[in-house]
């Protein structure tokens, strides 16, 4: 019966895997022209797990009933809003990618089926009330994502973005186990309840370290300063719809499962691993916003401005409170439309040709010769600058609100500072838009595909969006509350 | 004592053969080092009461260190010649590490006779199962208590496989040429030559 109720639980990832193993099936029989049809059955498969998830989500489940498998699997309302947010994400990048890879005609279906494969490790990650747990899923997404970085297996940039994101992230692995260890030893079990049971009071000085190193892993993860020096690098190399998928869905994978170990098992030594977080925020938010400035390439910048957005996501988790992990999720889905939103953008930036362009110069007066995708580009900026009316401002605002209670004002004064430097560039791209001479290179035409993303993106992060979040809200107060009624 | 004589062997020879791998600047030498290395980890496995992993150990690290070994052979430009030179020479020394690993194989099976290691008392879900053996004890829970994880780490096979596969499987057609009768045969010549009447001193444009 046991085991009935909790495969009951894991049913929407028992849906992705089988579907993820029929498709490679149909992969290896009938080859590369399957490649749409296969794209199509892995988004309607993302959409029928994101359906099975939400009921979770709107009764706000927690407790004992959404355990399963003895307290390795947590299928609360915290897991559910993630794993929605990163379905409708991966289902977006499966959209955008046929007509980028198309060109070079190298679209194959193993792309859907990595995504597929990535994602079921997404879904695993933010369910993870175990150590192991949370390695398996972390691993099968790396692996998956190292695969797809280097996709573009001709292009030379693409295959060292690959090389790169795999050295750099075995080595992340490792310096996470080796924490994942410490904290075993130190505690005498793997799972969230037993290692937060055990971590109360005075804590050992190897238990510090086995926290300091699974949050450094973590962070290598999450792309947070001081282990972020991959993220432009790969972001640049790997093919935009790849770039578009790391930027959005394991993000959201990696924050949820580093709020849930830090909250969940470490939730008793908040103030140890709370001036961890509050430094790589701090960190995050400056070196993104000041990296950023000197970048040519607009993919690197994509790269920085995500880096300096996680560092505004780790503020609400820094305030450690029910109200600033509620802010984290609103800042959180806020995020991924805007950061889909620019890069879907950046994939409709092609000449004549069909050669993607990707720097300054190629979107000189891109008002005047493409005014519609310009005016996308300009509400996304100003959103990711947090300039009022637009929603990227209310993610901010929420954030930086739960910080003030949660007594963290001077690193919220330090946050607001750091987003007026980020301002510069975001600013620096609508002027390039909007006032530099015309040099009319971006001609190729975009299918409806992308243009339907770019609009849905710009008019939910338009004033528009705030009718929104008030059910929004109410969402995410279920789920911060599911995490720490958890724990 | 035996057992404490047996680990004290085991773990010197673990950490000598493991310097030697690194240090031996030959490697095939290295390889022959790493196995060594290998089957004197598996003793200490035993010493502890985990045959299972002894086993494993052996089967799975000193198999693949085999296959490693074909490889190293075959991508290396090794003189055999030389290798074999001093066979004569280092006779006795083959002698005597044989004898000392027949020593090891006494030593080891005796002290397991004489009881395992006592390192701690073993309590929680990594106890083992009373009076069973390791592989039911292993089982136990790898396919019950732990039957999610073991199915996860199965994908992250499954996914390691399809990677490998995608990054370096090339279509044959295109990497080498291949005879397409049909398109030989149905070859006309007004699609292989063409009529050309080059001005003089012009030269031709192809």
């Amino acid at each position: 019966m046991e085991l009935h109720s909790s495969l009951t639980l894991v049913l929407p990832e028992i849906v992705i895997a089988i579907s993820a193993l029929l498709l490679v099936l149909v992969t290896a029989y009938v080859g590369d022209k399957t490649a749409r049809l296969v794209s199509i059955l892995a988004a309607t498969t993302l959409g029928t797990a994101a359906v099975m998830v939400a009921p979770a989500l709107f009764e706000g489940a927690a407790g004992p009933d959404t355990v399963a498998f003895n307290g390795q699997f947590y299928a609360d309302s915290f897991a559910s809003f993630a794993k929605i947010l990163i379905y409708l994400a991966a289902i977006a990048c499966l959209l955008i990618a046929p007509s980028f890879f198309n060109r070079l005609s190298a679209f194959k279906p193993e792309y859907p089926v990595l995504i597929l494969l990535a994602t079921l490790g997404m879904s695993v990650m933010v369910s993870a009330g175990d150590l192991i747990t949370l390695y398996i899923g972390l691993e099968l997404n790396s692996l998956a994502a190292y695969v797809l970085a280097s996709f573009l297996r001709n292009d030379t940039r693409s295959a060292e973005a690959g090389l790169k994101y795999f050295v750099l992230g075995a080595l992340a692995s490792g310096i996470l186990l080796y924490g994942m260890s410490l904290v075993y030893g130190f505690t005498g079990t793997t799972s969230f309840e037993g290692v937060r049971a055990a971590l109360t009071g005075e804590m050992s000085t190897g238990a510090l370290f086995g926290v300091i190193f699974v949050l450094a892993g973590l962070a290598f993860k999450i792309s947070a300063v001081p282990f972020h020096m991959w993220t432009p690098d790969v972001y640049e190399g790997a093919p935009t719809p790849v770039t578009t998928f790391f930027a959005t869905a394991p993000k959201v994978a990696a924050i949820a499962l580093t709020a849930r170990v830090t909250l969940d098992a470490f939730g008793n030594q908040a103030d140890a691993w709370r001036q961890i977080v509050i430094f790589a925020a701090l960190a995050s938010i400056v070196l993104g916003a000041l990296g950023a400035i000197g970048q040519n390439n607009l993919k690197r910048l994509l790269a920085y401005s995500s880096i300096n957005n996680v560092g505004f996501i780790l503020i609400g988790l820094a305030a450690a409170t029910v109200a600033g992990l509620g802010a984290m999720l609103t800042y959180l889905a806020i995020y991924v439309v805007m950061s889909l939103g620019s890069f879907v953008a950046l994939l409709m930036l092609r000449d004549a040709e069909g050669v993607p362009l990707e720097t300054f110069d190629d979107i000189a007066g891109l008002s005047t010769t493409r005014p519609a995708i310009a005016w996308c580009l300009l509400l996304l900026m100003f959103s990711l600058a947090g300039i009022p009316p637009l929603l990227g401002f209310w993610g901010k605002f929420v954030v930086f609100q739960a910080a003030v209670e949660a007594d963290l004002v001077v690193l919220a004064a330090i946050g607001i500072a750091a987003s007026v430097i980020g301002a510069f560039y975001y600013i620096k791209f609508v002027k390039v838009m909007f006032f530099d001479d015309a040099v009319d290179r971006v001609q190729g035409k975009s299918d409806a595909g992308h243009w339907v993303l770019l609009v849905l993106s710009a008019v939910i992060i338009s004033p528009l969006g705030y009718l929104a979040m008030r059910w929004l809200g109410g969402l995410t107060d279920n789920a911060a509350a599911a995490l720490f009624l958890a724990s | 004592m035996i057992q404490v004589i047996a680990f004290y062997l085991f773990a010197t020879l673990v950490i000598a053969s493991g310097v030697f791998t690194i240090m031996s600047r030959n490697p095939v030498h290295s390889v022959l080092w790493l196995i060594l290395a290998f089957f004197n980890a598996a003793g200490l496995m035993v010493m502890v009461g985990a045959e299972f992993i002894a086993v494993l150990l052996v089967i799975v690290y000193v198999g693949a260190v085999a296959v490693l070994f074909l490889f190293v052979v075959m991508m290396l430009d090794i003189d055999f010649a030389e290798l074999r030179a001093g066979f004569i020479k280092n006779f006795p020394l083959g002698i005597a590490i044989a004898l000392v690993l027949l020593a090891e194989l006494v030593l080891g099976m005796g002290a397991y006779r004489a009881g395992i290691l006592e390192l701690g008392t073993p309590d929680g879900t990594a106890a083992p199962l009373l009076g069973e053996t390791n592989i039911e004890s292993l089982g136990a829970l790898m396919y019950d208590r732990y039957l999610f994880l073991f199915e996860g780490a199965g994908m992250i096979l499954l996914v390691a496989m399809i990677g490998a596969i995608v990054l370096t499987h090339r279509d044959l057609k295109t990497t080498r040429g291949h005879q397409n009768i049909n398109k030989q045969v149905s070859r006309r010549p007004e699609d292989a030559t063409v009529m050309k009447q080059p001005e003089i001193g012009k030269g031709i444009e192809l």
